[in-house]
């Protein structure tokens, strides 16, 4: 597969800085170039997502976007364009991992339960060969959250895995610039900790719903003295978030198990308007009606057995089939460092293993996950106008023996399996090396529940 | 007030059930059924047959190569040991025996070292057996006095086609305890167990090391260890000075006699260790002392394999899903391939996870030895026969093979597939399990 596809930036960090300014500089060019050229990509087995799968399909991608999609026979390959040929293969969007903790970045500190000022984009350590892995696995597009240990443990943000060294070059940005991301939240027994921590399920609801008026509050004063100097109150960005939550501009991202649990945030959601996902959502099954009948998404994680701690004992591989029976929408994560990102196809074969369709589990590695984070007018799907995000496999996507072989993003290369430096992240060796340790408050409480 | 106790009966069956999987309508959801013939009910003295569409017997030829898998396979049972196995055309099938009937099958699974049974799933102290920190050797402590037969995990592993499972105490000090052999009937351990004492877990590198206490370093870590066997041998030979003569006769000391035992070769010493440096050093230990030592985890074994192959050492090797980070930060998916490449024997193992999954299935990792270079009879080898191999039980389980117990896997398609399931599984001719998992 080295035929015509464009070589990838260098990453001058993993070798001698003389040698990583001379290649970087002679590649620059090549690269960009290659985001301009045309590439059509001839002869897969095209799943979109959006749309029927396509035998003999064809994907073209230009200036990093999506430019055609179809049959052999429906699309003009422009002239000029790069054709790689990939028959026998199958082409799929880039995966997007709703819920991942890339970079080992944290969010609050041990002072307190909430602590929505902080935010994890100024914590997320890009450099950290996770990301390397994550490409590895077909993963383009990720929710980097903050731990579980707070009832707000702070700010998420999303990132495109493109080749990047700063995390300013991998945030994903609205047309005004602005960088995008949720809102934390957990309950259940993570945040349930020493004081100032609540200790009991009824405290954790009740600190949550009093900082929660706290912002209406806020935002009331704030409309009210619009204009007078004299009468604002100080600018508080612990509330701003909330605001944000409540006025459906940031999603909360919701660490949940138990079915109560459950219950409770879609009791909070409701009575303060804000747009939630699920996350993890080990019960679910049990109050599959329940979700249901609140619109809210669920973003699962299928961990080899149930339990290594009370309240995921009941989890259950039939989660993503008993969801998607009820209209649910569905996604999954990784949780990265939890399950490997290298790993996330897997995760969905074993939805589809416990009664999933082959369809539906595909759309919620990808275009759900997109749509729980308001990502998917520009990616989760292959579709024109969309970014260049794709993956090449050998196979069939829920096969054990499938490779990812290529993942692009934005039309660059950004994992190739024949790259011998590629393959390490891939399937591990020396050198492949994890540069932190993953600390969080669950693991480290694991023997004290 | 009949009425009432069935109503009350049906209640609690029904919170009981739903406690752990869901119940009710499941609209949408396709219907999976166990292996045919499973639930057929079963007299003592009646025989069983297993027809098999695609039958792996993981046996050897003499010449140590695997037998071919034998298409439209049977296997015939009687009073829990395999009787015949062969293709149908060549196997008498005894009359009025229970037929079985499933697409794949294979020998019940070998998890070649885990934890279950000591360390339960709830991750609370209750159910966490598996490790005693007051002291860094405690070669004394018996698994056998800690196994929880009815520990759900065990069910959980036994559900995908693990049969038998090395278990014992974890990494995670110098010398940890002692390790046993058990099948994964739900049960008593003295009604389950295959070896009460088969290994002595010790561990080095970064998981042995206490902050502030000893061992503190790689180089403490050695001359403690070193300094227990010698303290071993001391005590042996004291005892062999001593005779029959009761002035002479020394106190008895547990710890010391479980590490002569060591020194002796009836026991194998399992070295938990991961990077380089602590393979090399528990191989240095096994040559001065003389021991029969096994690496277990040696993520970094890919670096020694011409010196673990010389020295004759078997490798239960770490899950290939293992993450990737502290000491495992060089681990591989392709080890597995290395060893067996090498011609150094290997099985794999479920190991030790401290929190999510609190177990893991070795049918799931050998999937992935397998997808890594692994050729499939050498990967389901590390989870069956070699695994016997490894652990001295061969004659027993491993295979499906005459004589052997019959210990048996059930699929509906490629065990390693992703969205395959295993669709029954039975222990010494009784079925253990069955349901579609």
């Amino acid at each position: 597969m080295q035929t015509g596809s464009p070589p990838r930036p260098f990453r001058s960090h993993l070798s001698g800085a003389f040698f990583g300014i001379f290649v970087t500089s002679l590649l620059f060019s090549a690269t960009l170039d290659a985001q301009e050229t045309a590439h059509a990509f001839v002869g897969a087995r095209v799943l979109p997502v959006s749309g029927a799968p396509i035998d003999d399909g064809v994907l073209v991608i230009s200036g990093g976007k999506i430019t055609a999609v179809g049959s052999r026979s429906t699309v003009a390959i422009p002239e000029g364009a790069t054709v790689v040929d990939v028959s026998g293969k199958t082409l799929i969007p880039g995966l997007i991992c709703t819920h991942s903790h890339l970079g080992r970045g944290g969010g609050g500190d041990s002072t307190g339960p909430i602590q929505p000022e902080a935010d994890v984009f100024e914590a997320v350590n890009v450099r950290n060969s996770g990301f390397r892995r994550a490409v590895a696995g077909g993963i383009t597009s990720v929710n980097v959250m903050p731990g579980s240990g707070h009832l707000i443990s702070g700010q998420t943000v999303y990132l495109k895995l493109r080749d990047g060294d700063t995390v300013d070059a991998l945030v994903f940005r609205n047309s005004d610039g602005k960088r995008l991301g949720g809102l934390k939240m957990a309950n259940g027994t993570n945040s349930i900790r020493k004081a100032p921590f609540p200790g009991t399920r009824a405290k954790s609801a009740s600190l949550v719903r009093a900082k929660y008026i706290a912002a209406q509050e806020y935002a009331a004063k704030l409309a009210r003295t619009a204009g007078d100097d004299e009468k604002t109150p100080a600018r508080d960005i612990s509330l701003e978030p909330l605001i944000e939550a409540m006025r459906g501009d940031r999603v909360v991202h919701h660490h949940t198990h138990r079915h109560d649990d459950i219950l409770t945030v879609l009791r909070l959601a409701d009575e303060f308007g804000f747009r939630v996902v699920l996350h993890h959502v080990s019960e679910a099954w049990k109050v599959a009606d329940e979700i249901a009948a609140s619109g809210a998404a669920c973003s699962l994680i299928l961990i080899d057995s149930p339990g290594g701690k009370l309240e995921a004992r009941d989890i259950d591989y039939r989660n993503g089939a008993i969801l998607e029976a009820k209209g649910v929408k569905v996604a999954f994560h990784t949780d990265d460092w939890i399950t490997d990102s290298r790993l996330f196809l897997r995760m969905a074969a074993l939805a589809v293993r416990a009664g999933m369709t082959r369809d539906g589990a595909l759309r919620a590695l990808t275009l759900s996950g997109a749509e729980m984070l308001d990502l998917d007018a520009r990616v989760g799907s292959l579709d024109v106008g969309k970014d260049a995000d794709f993956v090449l496999l050998s196979g069939d996507p829920f096969s054990v023996y499938t490779k990812v072989e290529e993942t692009w993003v934005e039309g660059t290369r950004v994992f190739d399996r024949d790259d011998p430096a590629d393959l390490l992240f891939a399937e591990g060796g020396f050198g492949a090396g994890d540069d932190q340790v993953f600390t969080d408050c669950c693991l480290e409480r694991a023997g004290d529940q | 007030m009949r009425l009432f106790t069935l109503l009350a009966v049906g209640l609690l069956w029904a919170t009981t059930a739903c406690a752990q999987t869901p119940t009710g309508p499941l609209e949408g959801l396709p219907d999976r059924s166990p292996a045919k013939g499973i639930d057929t009910p079963v007299t003592a003295n009646q025989a069983t047959v297993i027809l098999a569409g695609m039958l792996h017997t993981q046996q050897r030829t003499s010449a140590g190569k695997w037998r071919a898998p034998i298409e439209n396979g049977v296997v015939v049972i009687s009073g829990g040991k395999i009787t015949a196995v062969g293709a149908r055309s060549a196997v008498t099938i005894p009359a009025g025996a229970r037929v079985i009937e499933a697409p794949i099958v294979t020998p019940g699974l070998i998890d070649a070292r885990s934890v279950v049974g000591l360390s339960g799933w709830l991750n609370s102290r209750h159910d966490q057996d598996q490790i005693e920190n007051s002291e860094p050797i405690q070669s004394e402590l018996r698994a056998i006095d800690a196994y929880n037969g009815r520990e759900p995990l065990i069910e959980w592993i036994r559900s995908f086609g693990v049969t038998t499972v090395h278990t014992g105490h974890a990494p995670g000090q110098l010398i940890t305890g002692q390790t046993m052999i058990v099948k994964t009937r739900t049960g008593e351990v003295d009604a389950v167990v295959v070896k009460p004492l088969f290994a002595v877990a010790a561990t080095l590198g970064d998981d042995a090391m206490v902050e502030g206490k000893s061992p503190g370093t790689r180089a403490k870590q050695l001359a403690m260890l070193r300094q227990a066997f010698i303290g071993a041998k001391e005590y042996g030979e004291k005892i062999a000075r001593a005779g029959d003569d009761p002035e002479k006769a020394t106190d008895r000391d547990l710890r010391k006699e479980t590490l002569l035992r060591v020194l002796s070769g009836e026991i194998p010493l399992m070295v938990t260790c991961m990077r380089s440096v602590d393979i090399q050093n528990a191989m240095r230990l096994a040559d001065e002392f003389q021991l029969k030592l096994i690496l277990d985890g040696a993520a970094e074994a890919y670096e020694h394999l011409d010196a673990i192959r010389a020295a004759g050492i078997p490798v239960l090797a770490h899950p290939p899903m293992y993450r990737a980070s502290g000491e495992l930060e060089n681990a591989s998916m392709t080890t597995v391939s290395k060893l067996i490449a090498a011609g150094i024997p290997c099985a794999l193992e479920s190991g030790y996870e401290g929190y999510v999954p609190k177990t893991r299935v070795v049918l799931y990792e050998a999937a992935i030895a397998c997808s890594f270079g692994t050729s499939f009879a050498d990967a389901l080898g590390t989870i069956t026969l070699s695994a016997a191999e490894i652990l001295g039980i061969a004659d027993r389980v491993g295979s499906l093979a005459v004589g052997k117990d019959a210990d048996v896997a059930l699929y509906d398609g490629d065990p390693f597939e992703y969205t395959t399931h295993c669709v029954g599984v039975l222990i010494e001719g009784v079925v253990v399990s069955d349901v579609v998992r």
